[in-house]
């Protein structure tokens, strides 16, 4: 299946924006997605799935827009 | 030497040393500025006459070695929000008012004739000058002004254009450690401080030390503290892309308010992202990093350069950045930074202002997304005091009654800030019952709604929106009272050593054994000393509602509207 993966802050360095339509096989979840681009899931602060925060084991489907990010906060 | 109250009757003309009274003496910051204002103005009284006071606060641990303890508080009633406020700010003020003895300074009265005046603090107490020179004139004048004539040592405190034309936007500026400014932002109390005719207060540098009276017990504290601080990574985040690090991950979870709060995310988010203003930033040469104080181990702040590598603006916000950007489609960060600084020099809320900009970009007034014409705006009509700049001046709300708009995002007639309650709705809950009107600093729920920090709340979902917003409004009362900045909420939601840490160094400072509980119960009383400030004035329940256009008019991407009752928002009360 294809998934979009948004990467945000630091997690950029060395990586890429966005990149759209990369494949990964059935059943794969962001936490599988993050460690294959060399992120360790301890410096992970958020992930969203479709814009909507989502679990580390989450079960990905077609389409799927996976942003992730570190841990960062502001205001 | 006990610390003391200076009092400054700008009617008479006359000043005062006073004891500290009992009540006040377990007081700093916000929960003293709020305690004074409670205590000494009628609510009911016009927050632009004579009966207004304007009272400054360093925190409890201001002036000590205390990391990130240089906040200082202002409050009044406010002129745009008739609720009571204090607006805090970093800035070289806080250290050095504590390190001079002053508890509070109270500004009262109001001179009869047209002359201006500046005050001087000094070890003796403090003066009434005639000040002419930088009447009209912007606060950077000021800065340059104080420096030629008593070295550029002094701390300042002033305001700008907008202060002195009583706009109800106008803030309050306070000199950093480079000379640049920090703004106590919110509410219009750069207005009160121009209905007392006073351009700016001028504090002598000092060599004094605030007395500790634990210093083993307070260095130890101290160093729990600071460690807490530096470690925690969203600290480091700030240091490198500043508090703009939002606009991505607000942007994606579809809460950023663009267009006048027509939807919930930008086109031109990467432009005005943090990521997009460091690669800038270090490509021109300036400066990622910058401290708004001395002993600030975060450094959210900045140096922005324009594109010939010179100065153009610090103190480079994410709420500023997102009003002028994604609610004014202005996708430009160059053009975001010429408002920026044209507001620091005017001397009014970036926020307030901005947002106006908005409501009148949706009246007609100007385009979205016309950069240009928004400085130009801020340059040819709001300094100048023109009537649609002080239409403007005077904040959204006013720019909706002038122009006939109805879709305004205010609470208590004070501008909702970057993140949009519809998707985002624990921070509605905040903006509704804020004693203070919508400001998304008063409890920031976007910690555990966004960020997952202090745990993990659905943005999205009613539950627990109530309880949150009230722990964190509970809290950040007695953080805003201790003089630290509230970056280091972040570390203390997530990290059992700081908050004990921060009660210690309040106890080795003034030799007390307070609690966690204490504390709690100090930021519950603020808060209730602040409430009923406010029904005094004559606000009820009633008024802690969001606008109408927020239950009717659902936003993108998630097509949500807002949906928590006012019966569920006055359970906030329920403590």
């Amino acid at each position: 299946m294809d998934i979009t993966i948004k990467l945000f802050a630091y997690f950029r360095d060395g990586r890429f924006k966005e990149v759209a339509s990369r494949f990964f096989d059935e059943g794969a979840t962001p936490q599988e997605v993050i460690t294959s681009l060399g992120i360790k899931m301890d410096d992970v602060g958020v992930i969203m799935v479709n814009h909507r925060h989502a679990d580390p084991a989450y079960c990905l489907q077609q389409d799927d827009v996976l942003a992730v990010f570190p841990k960062i906060g502001g205001g | 030497m006990a610390d003391k109250i200076y009092r400054v009757n700008m009617t008479d003309l006359s000043t005062s040393i006073e004891d500290v009274p009992a009540d006040w003496m377990g007081h700093g910051g916000r929960g003293l500025t709020s305690t004074i204002v409670a205590a000494e103005v009628e609510p009911t009284c016009h927050p632009l006459g004579k009966n207004n006071k304007l009272v400054i606060a360093p925190g409890l641990l201001s002036g000590t070695t205390a990391a990130n303890s240089g906040r200082i508080s202002f409050g009044a009633k406010s002129p745009l929000t008739g609720t009571i406020k204090e607006a805090n700010s970093g800035g070289t003020a806080a250290q050095m008012l504590a390190k001079l003895g002053c508890k509070a300074i109270i500004i009262e009265g109001m001179p009869e004739g047209d002359g201006w005046y500046n005050l001087h603090f000094t070890a003796d107490g403090i003066t009434i000058n005639e000040e002419t020179e930088l009447i009209g004139k912007g606060n950077f004048a000021v800065v340059d002004a104080v420096a030629a004539r008593l070295g550029d040592k002094h701390g300042i405190i002033s305001i700008g254009q907008a202060g002195e034309m009583k706009m109800l936007a106008a803030n309050l500026s306070i000199k950093d450690p480079d000379s640049h400014l920090r703004s106590g932002g919110r509410g219009g109390l750069g207005a009160v401080m121009g209905t007392k005719h006073i351009k700016f207060i001028a504090i002598d540098p000092t060599e004094a030390k605030v007395e500790i009276a634990d210093k083993d017990a307070f260095l130890a504290a101290n160093r729990v503290f600071t460690k807490a601080l530096v470690d925690n990574p969203i600290s480091q985040a700030l240091g490198q892309y500043g508090t703009n690090v939002l606009v991505n991950i607000v942007n994606e979870a579809g809460g950023l308010p663009t267009r006048n709060f027509t939807s919930g995310q930008f086109d031109g988010h990467e432009e005005i992202s943090g990521e997009t203003m460091y690669d800038i930033i270090v490509e021109r040469e300036g400066k990622p990093k910058h401290n708004c104080h001395k002993g600030c181990v975060i450094q959210c702040s900045q140096i922005y350069n324009d594109i010939n590598k010179g100065y153009k603006t610090s103190g480079f916000e994410y709420e500023s950045i997102w009003a002028m950007g994604a609610d004014c489609c202005v996708d430009n960060l160059d053009q975001i930074a010429e408002a920026d600084q044209l507001m620091d020099d005017i001397g009014i809320d970036t926020i307030e202002t901005s947002v106006a900009m908005g409501v009148a970009m949706e009246g007609g007034v100007l385009e979205f997304g016309d950069g240009a014409e928004v400085c130009r705006i801020l340059k040819d009509e709001v300094a100048a005091g023109s009537p649609l700049g002080r239409i403007i001046g005077c904040g959204a709300g006013s720019v909706g009654r002038a122009f006939g708009v109805t879709r305004v995002p205010v609470v208590k007639n004070q501008a909702i800030p970057a993140y949009d309650p519809r998707a985002i709705k624990g921070i509605g809950i905040t903006y509704a019952t804020s004693t203070q009107g919508a400001d998304h600093t008063m409890g920031y729920t976007i910690a555990t709604n966004l960020l997952g920090v202090g745990g993990s709340l659905d943005p999205l979902s009613k539950e627990g929106q109530v309880e949150l917003s009230r722990n964190l409004q509970i809290a950040t009362a007695a953080i805003d009272s201790t003089g630290m900045c509230l970056f280091i909420a972040f570390a203390a939601l997530d990290d059992a050593t700081c908050l004990p840490a921060l009660v210690d160094m309040l106890n080795a400072r003034f030799g007390i054994g307070l609690t966690a509980d204490d504390v709690t119960n100090l930021g519950m009383s603020i808060l209730k000393t602040e409430h009923e400030f406010n029904l005094a004035a004559g606000f009820t329940n009633k008024d802690d509602r969001l606008p109408e256009f927020f239950d009717e008019e659902p936003i993108a991407p998630h097509n949500v509207v807002w949906d928590i009752s006012g019966e569920e928002i006055d359970t906030f009360w329920n403590f």
